[in-house]
Protein backbone atom coordinates (compact mmCIF):
# COMPACT_ATOMS: atom_id res chain seq x y z
CA UNK A 1 0.00 0.00 0.00
CA UNK A 2 1.29 3.20 -0.75
CA UNK A 3 2.17 5.72 1.80
CA UNK A 4 -1.07 8.61 1.94
CA UNK A 5 0.56 12.07 2.25
CA UNK A 6 -1.20 15.56 2.21
CA UNK A 7 -0.70 15.63 -1.36
CA UNK A 8 -2.40 12.45 -2.48
CA UNK A 9 -4.92 12.99 0.27
CA UNK A 10 -5.68 16.69 -1.36
CA UNK A 11 -5.57 15.72 -4.84
CA UNK A 12 -8.17 12.86 -4.31
CA UNK A 13 -10.56 14.92 -2.37
CA UNK A 14 -10.34 17.92 -4.83
CA UNK A 15 -11.32 15.22 -7.80
CA UNK A 16 -13.53 13.68 -5.82
CA UNK A 17 -15.81 16.54 -4.95
CA UNK A 18 -14.48 19.42 -7.58
CA UNK A 19 -15.75 22.80 -7.50
CA UNK A 20 -16.48 22.90 -4.22
CA UNK A 21 -13.91 22.21 -2.88
CA UNK A 22 -12.03 25.70 -2.30
CA UNK A 23 -9.38 25.81 -1.20
CA UNK A 24 -6.25 23.57 -0.68
CA UNK A 25 -3.50 24.42 1.28
CA UNK A 26 -0.66 22.98 3.44
CA UNK A 27 0.21 25.37 6.53
CA UNK A 28 2.15 24.66 9.58
CA UNK A 29 2.61 20.97 8.15
CA UNK A 30 -0.84 20.56 8.32
CA UNK A 31 -3.30 20.09 4.96
CA UNK A 32 -6.04 22.67 4.68
CA UNK A 33 -9.28 22.39 3.00
CA UNK A 34 -11.37 25.04 3.02
CA UNK A 35 -14.98 23.07 1.34
CA UNK A 36 -18.04 24.62 0.59
CA UNK A 37 -20.95 23.80 3.12
CA UNK A 38 -23.75 21.86 1.43
CA UNK A 39 -20.63 18.79 1.28
CA UNK A 40 -19.37 18.69 4.44
CA UNK A 41 -21.01 15.91 5.52
CA UNK A 42 -20.79 13.74 2.07
CA UNK A 43 -16.75 14.90 2.46
CA UNK A 44 -16.20 13.42 5.76
CA UNK A 45 -18.24 10.21 5.05
CA UNK A 46 -16.40 9.30 1.70
CA UNK A 47 -13.06 10.21 3.77
CA UNK A 48 -14.48 7.90 6.52
CA UNK A 49 -14.94 5.18 4.55
CA UNK A 50 -12.47 5.33 1.85
CA UNK A 51 -10.58 2.13 1.00
CA UNK A 52 -7.18 3.88 1.71
CA UNK A 53 -7.43 7.04 3.22
CA UNK A 54 -9.89 5.06 6.24
CA UNK A 55 -10.28 9.00 8.57
CA UNK A 56 -11.47 7.25 11.71
CA UNK A 57 -10.91 9.54 13.97
CA UNK A 58 -12.50 13.15 14.59
CA UNK A 59 -9.41 14.88 17.06
CA UNK A 60 -11.65 18.24 17.54
CA UNK A 61 -14.07 20.66 16.14
CA UNK A 62 -14.56 24.38 16.76
CA UNK A 63 -15.94 27.54 15.93
CA UNK A 64 -13.69 30.78 14.76
CA UNK A 65 -15.00 33.99 14.81
CA UNK A 66 -13.49 36.69 11.87
CA UNK A 67 -15.50 39.67 12.20
CA UNK A 68 -14.16 41.47 9.66
CA UNK A 69 -14.80 38.33 6.98
CA UNK A 70 -18.08 39.67 5.64
CA UNK A 71 -20.52 36.90 4.59
CA UNK A 72 -18.13 34.75 6.06
CA UNK A 73 -17.87 35.81 9.62
CA UNK A 74 -17.83 32.48 10.92
CA UNK A 75 -15.43 29.26 10.63
CA UNK A 76 -15.93 25.64 11.62
CA UNK A 77 -13.04 23.84 12.04
CA UNK A 78 -12.71 20.00 11.77
CA UNK A 79 -9.36 17.78 12.83
CA UNK A 80 -9.74 14.63 11.62
CA UNK A 81 -7.13 12.12 11.74
CA UNK A 82 -6.55 8.59 10.09
CA UNK A 83 -5.17 6.46 12.54
CA UNK A 84 -3.60 3.88 9.94
CA UNK A 85 -2.87 6.09 7.91
CA UNK A 86 -0.83 8.19 10.55
CA UNK A 87 -2.28 11.43 8.70
CA UNK A 88 -3.55 14.88 10.25
CA UNK A 89 -5.64 17.45 8.45
CA UNK A 90 -8.35 20.53 9.11
CA UNK A 91 -11.15 21.26 7.32
CA UNK A 92 -12.77 24.41 6.86
CA UNK A 93 -16.04 25.29 6.68
CA UNK A 94 -16.80 29.22 6.39
CA UNK A 95 -20.52 30.24 7.24
CA UNK A 96 -22.19 33.78 7.45
CA UNK A 97 -23.12 35.58 10.64
CA UNK A 98 -26.31 36.42 9.51
CA UNK A 99 -27.16 32.19 9.07
CA UNK A 100 -24.98 30.09 11.12
CA UNK A 101 -26.46 26.85 10.12
CA UNK A 102 -24.40 23.60 9.55
CA UNK A 103 -25.65 20.04 9.22
CA UNK A 104 -24.88 17.96 12.27
CA UNK A 105 -21.84 15.47 12.26
CA UNK A 106 -22.99 13.21 15.36
CA UNK A 107 -24.36 11.22 12.47
CA UNK A 108 -20.80 10.29 11.64
CA UNK A 109 -18.74 10.66 14.60
CA UNK A 110 -20.99 10.11 18.00
CA UNK A 111 -17.85 11.99 20.05
CA UNK A 112 -19.08 15.43 17.71
CA UNK A 113 -21.82 15.38 20.08
CA UNK A 114 -20.06 17.74 23.16
CA UNK A 115 -17.82 19.27 20.38
CA UNK A 116 -21.18 20.57 18.74
CA UNK A 117 -22.53 21.75 21.80
CA UNK A 118 -19.32 23.60 22.67
CA UNK A 119 -19.39 25.34 19.44
CA UNK A 120 -22.95 26.52 20.00
CA UNK A 121 -22.15 27.59 22.89
CA UNK A 122 -19.46 30.27 22.31
CA UNK A 123 -20.08 31.18 18.54
CA UNK A 124 -24.20 30.46 18.21
CA UNK A 125 -23.62 28.07 15.29
CA UNK A 126 -26.89 25.59 14.56
CA UNK A 127 -25.86 21.99 14.03
CA UNK A 128 -28.67 21.00 12.24
CA UNK A 129 -29.81 17.35 13.34
CA UNK A 130 -27.87 17.36 16.71
CA UNK A 131 -29.94 15.31 18.97
CA UNK A 132 -29.56 17.45 22.07
CA UNK A 133 -28.34 21.38 20.95
CA UNK A 134 -28.11 22.74 24.69
CA UNK A 135 -25.01 24.60 25.88
CA UNK A 136 -22.76 22.55 28.20
CA UNK A 137 -19.62 24.59 29.58
CA UNK A 138 -21.23 27.67 31.01
CA UNK A 139 -23.44 28.90 33.41
CA UNK A 140 -27.53 27.83 32.39
CA UNK A 141 -28.82 30.52 31.48
CA UNK A 142 -25.80 31.93 30.12
CA UNK A 143 -27.95 34.29 27.26
CA UNK A 144 -25.29 35.27 24.96
CA UNK A 145 -22.72 33.64 22.66
CA UNK A 146 -19.49 34.94 24.77
CA UNK A 147 -16.38 34.21 22.55
CA UNK A 148 -18.36 36.10 19.47
CA UNK A 149 -15.88 39.38 19.03
CA UNK A 150 -18.43 41.55 20.05
CA UNK A 151 -18.61 40.90 23.84
CA UNK A 152 -16.30 41.91 26.33
CA UNK A 153 -14.13 39.34 27.62
CA UNK A 154 -13.94 40.57 30.80
CA UNK A 155 -16.73 40.28 33.54
CA UNK A 156 -18.97 43.38 34.36
CA UNK A 157 -18.86 42.49 38.05
CA UNK A 158 -15.07 43.36 37.84
CA UNK A 159 -14.45 45.85 40.80
CA UNK A 160 -10.94 45.80 42.39
CA UNK A 161 -8.72 45.27 38.90
CA UNK A 162 -6.55 47.36 37.20
CA UNK A 163 -6.36 46.97 33.21
CA UNK A 164 -2.67 47.83 33.57
CA UNK A 165 -1.82 44.73 35.28
CA UNK A 166 -3.65 42.96 32.22
CA UNK A 167 -2.08 44.49 29.36
CA UNK A 168 -5.26 46.56 28.23
CA UNK B 1 -3.92 36.97 99.52
CA UNK B 2 -3.95 38.73 96.39
CA UNK B 3 -5.27 37.44 92.89
CA UNK B 4 -2.48 37.49 90.26
CA UNK B 5 -3.04 37.93 87.31
CA UNK B 6 -1.57 35.59 84.30
CA UNK B 7 -1.60 34.88 80.67
CA UNK B 8 -0.93 31.73 78.89
CA UNK B 9 0.87 31.75 75.70
CA UNK B 10 -2.00 32.73 73.11
CA UNK B 11 -5.05 32.79 76.01
CA UNK B 12 -6.42 35.40 77.60
CA UNK B 13 -5.45 36.95 80.38
CA UNK B 14 -7.10 35.60 83.58
CA UNK B 15 -7.23 35.74 87.66
CA UNK B 16 -5.37 32.95 89.08
CA UNK B 17 -5.21 31.55 92.47
CA UNK B 18 -4.38 28.17 94.08
CA UNK B 19 -5.48 25.68 91.45
CA UNK B 20 -7.55 27.52 89.54
CA UNK B 21 -8.14 30.53 86.95
CA UNK B 22 -10.83 32.79 86.38
CA UNK B 23 -11.88 34.41 83.18
CA UNK B 24 -14.88 35.19 81.02
CA UNK B 25 -16.69 32.19 79.76
CA UNK B 26 -16.75 34.21 76.16
CA UNK B 27 -12.59 33.88 76.26
CA UNK B 28 -12.16 29.88 77.25
CA UNK B 29 -14.98 29.41 74.69
CA UNK B 30 -13.16 31.69 72.28
CA UNK B 31 -9.61 29.61 73.34
CA UNK B 32 -11.20 26.49 72.53
CA UNK B 33 -13.13 27.19 68.99
CA UNK B 34 -9.87 28.82 67.94
CA UNK B 35 -7.61 25.65 68.70
CA UNK B 36 -10.34 23.44 67.23
CA UNK B 37 -10.64 24.37 63.98
CA UNK B 38 -12.30 21.57 61.55
CA UNK B 39 -11.37 22.89 58.41
CA UNK B 40 -14.05 21.97 55.18
CA UNK B 41 -11.17 22.05 52.13
CA UNK B 42 -12.53 23.59 48.84
CA UNK B 43 -9.84 23.13 46.82
CA UNK B 44 -10.35 23.42 43.24
CA UNK B 45 -6.27 24.39 41.62
CA UNK B 46 -3.23 25.26 42.67
CA UNK B 47 -3.58 26.76 46.06
CA UNK B 48 -5.03 23.35 46.81
CA UNK B 49 -1.84 21.87 46.44
CA UNK B 50 -0.10 24.46 48.22
CA UNK B 51 -2.77 23.41 51.03
CA UNK B 52 -2.09 19.78 50.89
CA UNK B 53 2.12 20.59 51.81
CA UNK B 54 0.58 22.78 54.58
CA UNK B 55 -1.37 20.06 56.42
CA UNK B 56 1.57 17.62 54.98
CA UNK B 57 4.96 16.97 57.84
CA UNK B 58 7.12 20.29 57.56
CA UNK B 59 4.15 22.50 57.58
CA UNK B 60 1.39 20.47 59.50
CA UNK B 61 -1.54 22.21 59.99
CA UNK B 62 -2.51 19.89 62.93
CA UNK B 63 -0.11 22.39 65.05
CA UNK B 64 -2.91 24.80 65.48
CA UNK B 65 -5.34 22.05 65.99
CA UNK B 66 -6.70 21.78 62.44
CA UNK B 67 -5.37 18.52 61.66
CA UNK B 68 -8.83 17.15 61.14
CA UNK B 69 -10.38 17.93 58.36
CA UNK B 70 -14.05 17.68 57.79
CA UNK B 71 -15.17 16.62 53.66
CA UNK B 72 -18.89 17.42 55.01
CA UNK B 73 -19.65 20.99 55.42
CA UNK B 74 -22.29 20.11 58.52
CA UNK B 75 -19.54 19.66 60.92
CA UNK B 76 -16.82 22.07 59.60
CA UNK B 77 -16.51 25.08 61.03
CA UNK B 78 -13.66 27.12 58.87
CA UNK B 79 -14.31 26.99 54.94
CA UNK B 80 -11.06 27.33 53.21
CA UNK B 81 -11.90 27.99 49.24
CA UNK B 82 -8.65 27.49 47.80
CA UNK B 83 -8.10 28.04 43.63
CA UNK B 84 -10.49 29.79 40.89
CA UNK B 85 -14.08 29.53 40.85
CA UNK B 86 -16.11 29.49 37.90
CA UNK B 87 -19.31 31.19 37.69
CA UNK B 88 -21.01 27.98 37.53
CA UNK B 89 -19.36 26.88 40.49
CA UNK B 90 -20.74 29.67 42.31
CA UNK B 91 -24.39 28.33 43.28
CA UNK B 92 -22.46 24.99 44.29
CA UNK B 93 -20.10 26.98 46.78
CA UNK B 94 -22.55 28.91 48.26
CA UNK B 95 -24.82 25.85 48.86
CA UNK B 96 -21.65 24.05 50.75
CA UNK B 97 -21.44 27.16 52.44
CA UNK B 98 -25.42 27.66 53.54
CA UNK B 99 -25.18 23.76 54.95
CA UNK B 100 -22.43 24.85 57.55
CA UNK B 101 -23.29 25.27 60.93
CA UNK B 102 -22.56 28.62 63.15
CA UNK B 103 -20.28 29.60 63.98
CA UNK B 104 -18.84 29.39 60.72
CA UNK B 105 -15.64 31.51 59.26
CA UNK B 106 -14.17 31.70 55.74
CA UNK B 107 -10.94 32.17 54.45
CA UNK B 108 -10.40 32.87 50.69
CA UNK B 109 -6.65 31.51 49.83
CA UNK B 110 -4.69 33.29 46.77
CA UNK B 111 -5.79 35.69 43.96
CA UNK B 112 -8.28 33.53 42.19
CA UNK B 113 -10.75 33.08 45.34
CA UNK B 114 -9.75 36.64 46.70
CA UNK B 115 -11.07 38.56 43.10
CA UNK B 116 -10.66 36.16 40.41
CA UNK B 117 -6.76 36.42 40.05
CA UNK B 118 -5.39 36.32 36.32
CA UNK B 119 -8.93 35.45 35.02
CA UNK B 120 -10.31 38.67 34.25
CA UNK B 121 -12.78 37.32 32.39
CA UNK B 122 -16.75 36.72 32.09
CA UNK B 123 -16.43 32.83 32.79
CA UNK B 124 -14.97 33.49 36.47
CA UNK B 125 -16.34 34.48 39.43
CA UNK B 126 -14.57 37.57 40.05
CA UNK B 127 -13.89 36.92 44.38
CA UNK B 128 -15.85 34.97 46.20
CA UNK B 129 -17.16 37.85 48.29
CA UNK B 130 -19.39 38.01 45.23
CA UNK B 131 -21.55 34.58 46.55
CA UNK B 132 -20.31 34.31 50.22
CA UNK B 133 -19.29 36.76 53.13
CA UNK B 134 -15.14 35.95 53.73
CA UNK B 135 -13.03 36.45 56.60
CA UNK B 136 -9.88 36.57 55.62
CA UNK B 137 -8.10 36.68 52.50
CA UNK B 138 -4.57 35.39 51.67
CA UNK B 139 -2.35 37.21 48.78
CA UNK B 140 -0.15 34.89 46.65
CA UNK B 141 -0.57 32.92 43.04
CA UNK B 142 -0.40 29.99 45.01
CA UNK B 143 0.80 31.03 48.12
CA UNK B 144 3.00 29.17 49.92
CA UNK B 145 2.35 27.28 52.90
CA UNK B 146 3.69 29.72 55.08
CA UNK B 147 1.26 32.58 53.72
CA UNK B 148 -1.72 29.75 54.24
CA UNK B 149 -0.81 29.50 57.99
CA UNK B 150 -0.59 32.87 58.59
CA UNK B 151 -3.92 33.37 57.17
CA UNK B 152 -5.22 30.40 59.67
CA UNK B 153 -3.41 32.23 62.65
CA UNK B 154 -5.32 35.27 61.44
CA UNK B 155 -9.14 33.07 61.67
CA UNK B 156 -7.66 32.07 64.83
CA UNK B 157 -7.78 35.60 66.50
CA UNK B 158 -10.90 36.45 64.90
CA UNK B 159 -12.27 33.17 66.49
CA UNK B 160 -10.64 34.11 69.49
CA UNK B 161 -11.85 37.46 70.11
CA UNK B 162 -15.49 36.95 68.68
CA UNK B 163 -18.31 38.12 71.01
CA UNK B 164 -20.80 35.06 72.02
CA UNK B 165 -23.50 37.21 70.44
CA UNK B 166 -22.51 38.23 67.06
CA UNK B 167 -23.94 35.43 64.97
CA UNK B 168 -27.30 36.24 66.74
CA UNK B 169 -26.37 40.07 66.07
CA UNK B 170 -28.23 42.53 63.71
CA UNK B 171 -25.19 43.16 61.66
CA UNK B 172 -24.22 39.71 61.09
CA UNK B 173 -27.78 38.82 59.90
CA UNK B 174 -27.59 42.21 57.67
CA UNK B 175 -24.73 40.81 56.03
CA UNK B 176 -25.74 37.59 55.63
CA UNK B 177 -29.04 39.04 54.03
CA UNK B 178 -26.84 40.74 51.46
CA UNK B 179 -26.04 37.66 50.85
CA UNK B 180 -29.52 36.79 50.29
CA UNK B 181 -28.57 33.51 52.69
CA UNK B 182 -30.96 33.01 55.57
Amino acid sequence: MAEVNHQILGEAIAEQFGRQVLSLEESYGTLDVVVDKSIIIPLIHWLKNHQTFKVNFLTSLCGVHFPEQKGRELSVVYHLHSLMNNIRFRIHVFLPASHPEIPTLTTLFAGANWMERETFEFYGIKFIGHPDLRIILNVEDMDYHPLLKQYPLVDATRTDKDDKYFGR
Amino acid sequence: MGLNTSKLPNGPEMYVGEGYGLTQIEKVIGLARANSIWPLPFATSCCGIEFMATMASTYDLGRFGAERLSFSPRQADLLMVMGTIAKKMGPVLKQVYTQMAEPKWVIAVGACASSGGIFDTYSVLQGIDKVIPVDVYVPGCPPPPEAILDGILKIQELIKNEPLRRRESAEYNDLLHSYQID
